[in-house]
């Protein structure tokens, strides 16, 4: 293998390298180094040190937006590991077992299908597709009905008490059939002669969610949290298509992502997001970094 | 574990091994409160799964419907069959609403930045994988650490670097940007699976006088085809919903966007021009080719999206 080595090596890899360190590797580079100017696209970058991040402290939309992601943090990947553990629970372990070997209930591989179509749908589409059905008049999914029957129709983006739950509703609607597959496969590689020694020692079917699948279940779960709290950091598409008024009403909704780019793009402050770029950057590292630090545990064998 | 699961062992009636003292009411009680567990878990699982299925079919279909329907019925009857087939609906979305423009676009786009990311990031997984060179790591974790940034915090300076290349509103910019961004993940999902691959096939080839680059394209890539097939349904279905990067890349120009940037501007049109038919017709041009591609290959992108997050 040794002959002509290098001039293959180098061939092989001079494009994706350099296409991307142009694309990817400069731009975030780049990215710390603007956010200490004051560039506002149109006159040479003033270096200000850390005048963005000391204006950043004060403003209380990044705040709102902190605040937001905290509670998508915490509410997303809760409720989404929940719904999605149930359902796969039921679709792989709930059904009769037949020669040692386990089975979901009836119609198992259908919801399968059926639960796992959001995924491959464009996020932006999904979120044009529930401001339809969150419509606050009758031509609403919802309203229309609730109004049908004579009741009063629910303001679900309008409302500010609950428009970022009803976002929140919108990113679980389109994650649980991913984890209900994740969780499945996980499921799968569990021995069935582990179920088979439980039952037979008279374990009940909670028993054996909690104390098989969940424990045999573990590295799975953390994957799917980190992955979920990664989501619960930028959920841009689907604040950006869906919210009235791009994060409203008044902040209710916003998130880092539409703020960086409502201050690049729409109000030129390069530099201002830039600076809110890299503590969008200094959150998510932390927080990969916090759960796979606290979620550890001895690795069951099996 | 062991442990734990002979814990629960206390009152199985036909358990192997010697039990102490059995009560003889208490199987047959604890027996009957099982299945009442069982059939109540049953029933609301089912109930359960089948309340979601409704939840995640139902906004389609209704959107579908709705799509034939004219904006009197849209408002007075949401939940009714239309009176008639609409297609003119479709047709108004299609041509004057530009989706069959945008969706051309996202074809296009998707498909030649998915092939450059498949051909690039397969090309460096591969030299990465099986050569020692000097650099070797550096270039791999160089990649790697790609997956571990938001795109948010590149965007501002990624507009400038497309820009000052001239690229900016332009379908080259946004392809390669697409494959750039689609690099960290292939590459290091490409290079786990090329080095699962056996050294004899690949020492055979080279003693019958393969080159390298024969040796990769012929015997390498086709043997590699399980891996190359889950990451490509991973960067079609990942580009095909970018939204991000083509609102900043190609924004001013109105012809070459793509179908999600499409879909929403029409969805914030439609109030002013109250042509909520025509939205709907939009959305479901832009939802049914997805439902029937999912239909089709559901286990390949099934297995293909799992395999992807699962590493």
């Amino acid at each position: 293998m040794r002959h002509g080595k290098y001039p293959f090596v180098i061939g092989f890899l001079a494009a994706p390298v350099l296409l991307y360190s142009v694309f990817v590797i400069a731009p975030y580079a780049q990215a710390f180094q603007i956010s200490m100017t004051n560039w506002r696209g149109l006159s040479a970058p003033k270096w200000v040190g850390f005048d963005n991040y000391r204006q950043l402290v004060e403003d209380h939309r990044f705040w709102q937006a902190i605040q937001h992601h905290l509670v998508l943090l915490l509410a997303l990947p809760l409720i989404t590991i929940a719904i999605a553990l149930f359902f796969s629970f039921m679709l792989n372990v709930a059904g009769k077992s037949s020669g040692g070997k386990r089975s979901g209930v009836w119609g198992s591989g259908f919801y399968r299908v059926v639960f796992f179509f959001p995924q491959v749908l464009a996020v932006a589409i999904i979120a044009v597709l529930f401001q339809t059905v969150y419509r606050p008049n009758e031509s609403g999914l919802i309203n229309g009905v609730l109004m049908k029957i004579g009741l009063d129709p629910i303001l679900f983006l309008v409302n500010p008490n609950i428009a970022l739950w009803s976002i929140l509703g919108v990113l679980v609607w389109q994650a649980v059939g991913f984890y209900v597959v994740l969780f499945s496969a996980g499921i799968a590689s569990i021995p069935g002669e582990i179920y088979e020694a439980a039952e037979m020692d008279g374990a009940t079917r909670v028993t054996l969610f909690f104390r098989v699948t969940l424990p045999l279940l573990w590295d799975t779960l953390q994957v799917a949290w980190v992955y979920l709290g990664i989501a619960a950091f930028d959920a841009f598409a689907v604040v950006a298509v869906l919210s009235v008024d791009n994060g409203g009403p008044d902040g209710a909704t916003t998130v880092l992502a539409l703020e960086i780019y409502r201050n690049a793009f729409t109000y030129s402050k390069y530099g201002y997001a830039s600076a809110m770029g890299v503590a969008l950057f200094f959150l998510t590292i932390t927080f990969a970094v916090f759960t796979l630090r606290v979620t550890k545990r001895e690795s069951v064998e099996y | 574990m062991g442990t734990q699961l002979t814990t629960t062992r206390t009152d199985q009636p036909d358990g192997p091994g010697p039990r102490p003292l059995p009560p003889v009411e208490k199987p047959r009680r604890r027996k009957r409160a099982d299945r009442g567990e069982v059939s109540l878990l049953n029933g609301v699982g089912h109930l359960a799964l089948f309340f979601w299925a409704v939840i995640v079919v139902v906004p389609i279909i209704w959107v579908f419907l709705a799509s034939f329907k004219n904006t009197t019925e849209i408002f007075s009857s949401p939940w009714t069959l239309p009176a008639e087939l609409r297609w003119e609906n479709w047709g108004r979305a299609w041509t004057k609403a530009n989706v069959g423009r945008y969706f051309l676009n996202s074809v296009l786009v998707v498909s030649c930045g998915t092939f450059l990311t498949m051909l690039l990031g397969s090309m460096a997984a591969y030299v990465l994988a099986r050569y020692k060179f000097w650099g070797n790591r550096f270039i791999y974790y160089l990649f790697v650490s790609g997956l571990a940034f938001p795109v948010f915090l590149a965007l501002v300076p990624l507009f400038f670097v497309v820009r000052n290349l001239g690229l900016l509103d332009t379908y080259t910019g946004l392809v390669l940007v697409y494959t750039a961004y689609s690099l960290p993940f292939t590459v290091f999902f490409l290079v786990a699976f090329f080095r699962t691959l056996p050294n004899s096939v690949a020492e055979a080839a080279m003693i019958d006088g393969a080159s390298h680059t024969r040796l990769f394209f012929q015997v390498m890539l086709p043997m590699a085809k399980p891996g190359m097939i889950s990451v490509t349904i991973f960067n079609i279905i990942g580009q095909w919903a970018q939204y991000q990067l083509p609102l900043v890349l190609v924004s001013s120009a109105k012809d070459k966007w793509v179908l999600t940037q499409g879909i929403a501007d029409i969805s914030v049109n439609a109030g002013y021009e109250a042509d909520w038919s025509g939205l709907f017709a939009a959305l479901t041009i832009a939802i049914l080719p997805m439902i029937i591609v999912y239909a089709i290959f559901q286990r390949q992108i099934q297995s293909g999206l799992t395999a992807g997050a699962g590493k």
